[in-house]
């Protein structure tokens, strides 16, 4: 049986833990060297998420929160592929997203922006992808909004995502943006990320996944960290 | 390809990935409770805080934990928004050993402030003759080695989590 060693971070691409313009980092980022761990079982495996059973409308927040009507903004529809860095599709890959409503407003009980909430969109999906890695989200795209880093920041209208592939050395969060948004060069969350690792946070509008009459389509394509050997085949 | 770059969880993921810890109207995939306590006389609870490097409890972390064992694949999830004192808990049972390491849950932590998730251990005070022998245990500095095991206090283990400083976590590289 070959042992399977999955890579690191790729550094080039992945933010630092200290990024002092963005201020909360200063106090919660760890100050001592990381500790390089040789993987064993527990970082070879993972959560299984095939039993879990999604509600009917967990990948369209268009529709899964609606009470006297619907959500108000621009609908959009995401579409993307999860992959390891070789290119090959992970299936059951946990999707888990939230965003801003449409006024830059989320419905969590500590945003106190001063925009309206919508009470037909609550802003939070969930899915799995399938045999071949893809998942699909209908949504309002999201607003900017203003917080407190410096003076007159806002953030990039953007999506965060959480996935959770086959084993804990996959787990990633992260946010997908928009094209052509002129908050983010502004934006020390996003400028976080190492120059070369920026454009893979960008979604790209796609006008073949644009729905006519419907909403816009937009592509945004995932790469998770591969491993050093295909797995181990049984004989 | 290249690898697709960390960003922050931020302060709002609670009414999506801890939806009803958080008392929000969106079903839970995972909760802190591993095991169902009334079904399990062996449940252990795990708790603790996270502390930023000013020695302030981080009032919006979330905890993932991971256990994987020959008996048990466990998950949870905790954030630290909702209990008194920005605590997080988790109900389990005590994982065992594999191939003769001290038994152990692996610890993923994610919050504003933190670009990239960091990860950890939680190892068990209980172990002594496991913890003595055990290769990650003792390739971390000895005077470091105390910050990956809980303490314990009946059934229930105390784990904090120090983000940065000279009481800081051990973190690693996975
Ligand atoms: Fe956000």
């Amino acid at each position: 049986m070959s042992q399977i060693i999955y890579n690191s971070f790729d550094r080039e691409v992945h933010p630092p833990y200290l990024s002092p313009d963005y201020q909360s980092t200063v106090l919660r980022a760890p100050s001592k060297p990381l500790m390089v761990l040789k993987q064993s079982l527990s970082e070879l495996t993972g959560p299984v998420f095939g039993d879990f059973n999604l509600g009917e409308f967990d990948n369209d927040l268009t529709k899964n929160a609606l009470k006297n009507g619907q959500p108000l903004g621009e609908r959009i529809v995401v579409h993307g592929k999860v992959m390891n860095e070789n290119g090959q599709p992970i299936p059951n890959t946990l999707i888990e997203i939230w965003q801003a409503n449409a006024a830059g407003r989320y419905i969590h009980k500590v945003d106190q922006h001063d925009a309206p909430l919508d009470p037909n969109f609550l802003g939070a999906g969930r899915c799995i992808t399938d045999s071949e890695g893809n998942y699909k989200f209908y949504t309002i795209k999201p607003g900017a909004y203003p917080w407190g880093n410096h003076h007159n920041a806002w953030r990039p209208n953007h999506i965060h995502f959480s996935l959770f592939g086959a084993n804990i050395t996959n787990r990633l969060v992260t946010q997908m943006y928009f094209p052509g948004d002129p908050l983010l060069q502004y934006d020390p969350i996003f400028l976080g990320v190492p120059p070369k690792g920026r454009d893979l946070l960008i979604s790209a509008f796609d006008l073949s996944l644009t729905e006519p009459s419907f909403a816009l389509g937009y592509r945004f394509n995932f790469v998770l960290r591969g491993h050093n050997a295909t797995p181990f085949e049984r004989q | 390809m290249k690898q697709t770059p960390s960003q922050t969880v931020g302060p709002y993921f609670a009414y999506s990935l801890t939806p009803e810890q958080y008392l929000y109207d969106f079903k839970s995939y995972a909760d802190s409770v591993m095991v169902n306590p009334l079904e399990n006389p062996d449940t252990i609870t795990i708790t603790g805080k996270v502390f930023d490097g000013a020695g302030v409890p981080i009032p919006d972390a979330m905890i993932e934990v991971w256990q994987s064992d020959h008996q048990n694949q466990l998950f949870g999830r905790c954030g630290t928004g909702t209990l008194a004192d920005n605590r997080f808990v988790f109900y389990t049972t005590k994982p065992t050993s594999v191939n003769g390491q001290a038994p152990y849950l692996s610890v993923i932590i994610f919050m504003r402030g933190q670009l990239i998730h960091t990860y950890t251990r939680i190892y068990f005070e209980d172990e002594v003759t496991l913890n003595e022998t055990d290769e990650v245990l003792n390739s971390v500095p000895s005077d470091r080695k105390h910050t990956l095991i809980a303490t314990k206090n009946g059934n229930s283990y105390e784990f904090n989590i120090i983000m940065q400083g000279e009481k800081e976590t051990v973190f690693f590289d996975i």
